[in-house]
């Protein structure tokens, strides 16, 4: 498994964000579960102005074996989306912490992120997961 | 309980994702699915495909009982080695099972039916068998390896002895030969040439591993129900199932009706056929991004259908499927999915032939 930088936060189902200096927040999906879906072919990607809510779908990434929804690990209004993943939607694949992001939003309640794991009980929770 | 082919090993050491399948644990993949089933189409890859259920038939009566039991015509089979694809009817017309059946010798036909639908296969089969004296025997010490793509046969070839190599090389398309303790035969399921090669399981390992020196490109489950699909070839329990007959499920060029012979589900085939079949299975492409998935609902002008095999298609870049769907609809159908209608339009199968695509925009 890749390493996982520090500055991230997850989602029990795989999504991961990283707060940026301006109060947004980038969102995406965590290696382990690319890993899982295998080649993706197609990233349904929500609107810009829509708006987020913690634990609720807010894209839909697609590889060959199956659809899966990518949930909101926090709320508020989305402000940029990955449109490179339309045409490359295998960026996730090869970089799910970095190009692979998916949207930003703009963070409406901080006290979201004290619900969020930190990258050592993620990689904890994703280890006793391949047991 | 899970079981195993003799090549798990193999698998596992090769990094392969494993996969329950049909209650066997099964390469997914190892690595990328798409890059392994485009290396099916330009190159060569292999499949474990020991899972799958290989059925001796022996007896006098064995051709006799076939022509009874399938729906296509084994007569077909006038030469040693040669294959025919057929479904195994109940008496309802409904599809048991799809099959390959080899002709042997006379009194030796060889079949090979799916893995998931072995037991009921097995005790229909032996049932039938009775009343002809047809021995049914499974061989569960057979490994199988299918072997596909342009460069398979050669590459395959390579590591027969030179007489069987020659001899295999010659081989025509449907036809199978024995020889180097191999039962090679010139089928698949990838819409590619090559060999799909019976093997002794305690020689399995070692074929496998001489296949993968000569540049063969080991390829998991996923790869080749996208190929299968591409290739317009029907999955079992998908496609088709008991409740199905082989009208409804683009079959219709495998069922042998030209003369009196008395097979099971003739007589409701051929009644369904008269009160007119009112749903028939389409090859359909999506051009807009998305993945068609079993189960979506098609929209037609005529009512509703439903997407049977649906996924990516490498080769052509857009989801491509089959569907069943009202026989009168027409033009504008669409696809149902999360909500939003996506129009999808009608596409003669196979999605693509020897590598390259068929259906184009």
């Amino acid at each position: 498994m890749k390493e996982i930088p520090g500055d991230l936060m997850f989602l029990k189902s795989h999504e991961w964000v990283r707060v940026e200096d301006n109060g947004t927040a980038t969102v995406g999906i965590s290696d382990h579960a690319q890993e899982l879906l295998g080649d993706l072919v197609y990233v349904e990607l929500p609107n810009v102005g829509d708006t987020a809510q913690a634990g609720t779908a807010a894209a839909v990434v697609e590889s060959v074996k199956a659809a899966s929804d990518v949930y909101a690990p926090v709320s508020g209004e989305i402000v940029a989306v990955n449109d490179a993943l339309a045409d490359k939607p295998e960026t996730i694949n090869e970089d799910a912490y970095g190009d692979g992001w998916i949207f930003v939003v703009k963070l409406s309640d901080r006290d979201e992120l004290q619900e969020l794991l930190d990258p050592d009980a993620y990689a904890e929770l994703v280890e006793n997961e391949d047991d | 309980m899970t079981r195993k082919t003799i090549l798990n090993e193999s698998h596992r050491a090769l990094g392969a994702k494993m996969v329950d399948f049909g209650g066997w644990d099964m390469p997914l993949n190892y690595g990328s699915q798409i890059e392994e089933h485009h290396a099916v189409r330009r190159d060569a890859g292999m499949f474990d495909v020991s899972h799958m259920t290989v059925v001796d038939l022996k007896g006098e009566r064995t051709r006799e009982f076939l022509r009874h039991l399938l729906a296509n015509d084994v007569d077909k089979l006038k030469k040693p080695g040669k294959a025919l694809y057929s479904c195994m009817l109940n008496e309802s017309g409904g599809v048991i099972d799809d099959l390959i059946v080899y002709f042997v010798t006379e009194d030796f036909f060889r079949t090979v039916v799916n893995a998931a639908t072995r037991d009921k296969d097995l005790a229909w089969i032996t049932r039938q068998a009775q009343a002809f004296g047809v021995e049914v025997s499974e061989r569960r010490d057979l490994a199988m390896i299918a072997v596909q793509g342009p460069n398979a046969r050669s590459r395959a070839a390579s590591l027969f002895t030179p007489e069987v190599a020659a001899q295999a090389l010659k081989l025509g398309k449907f036809v199978a030969m024995q020889g180097d303790g191999l039962f090679i035969a010139r089928t698949g399921y990838t819409g590619e040439d090559g060999f799909e090669i019976m093997v002794d399981e305690a020689a399995a390992v070692d074929l496998w591993k001489r296949l993968l020196e000569a540049g063969v490109t080991p390829a998991g489950l996923g790869a080749r129900d996208t190929l299968r699909l591409e290739a317009g070839m029907n999955l079992y329990g998908q496609d088709m199932d008991e409740t199905i007959t082989p009208w409804e499920a683009g079959l219709a060029w495998t069922v042998a009706l030209g003369e009196e012979r008395d097979f099971i589900g003739r007589t409701a085939l051929e009644s369904a056929r008269a009160g007119g079949v009112n749903r028939v299975m389409v090859g359909i492409v999506m051009d807009e991004k998305g993945v068609l998935r079993h189960g979506q609902t098609v929209l037609t002008d005529a009512g509703n259908g439903e997407v049977l095999s649906g996924t990516f298609s490498p080769t052509l870049g857009k989801a491509i499927g089959f569907a069943r769907i009202p026989a009168t609809a027409g033009e504008g159908l669409r696809v149902d999915i999360r909500g939003r209608e996506v129009p999808v339009r009608l596409a003669k199968v196979p999605f693509v032939r020897d590598g390259q695509a068929v259906a184009t925009d």
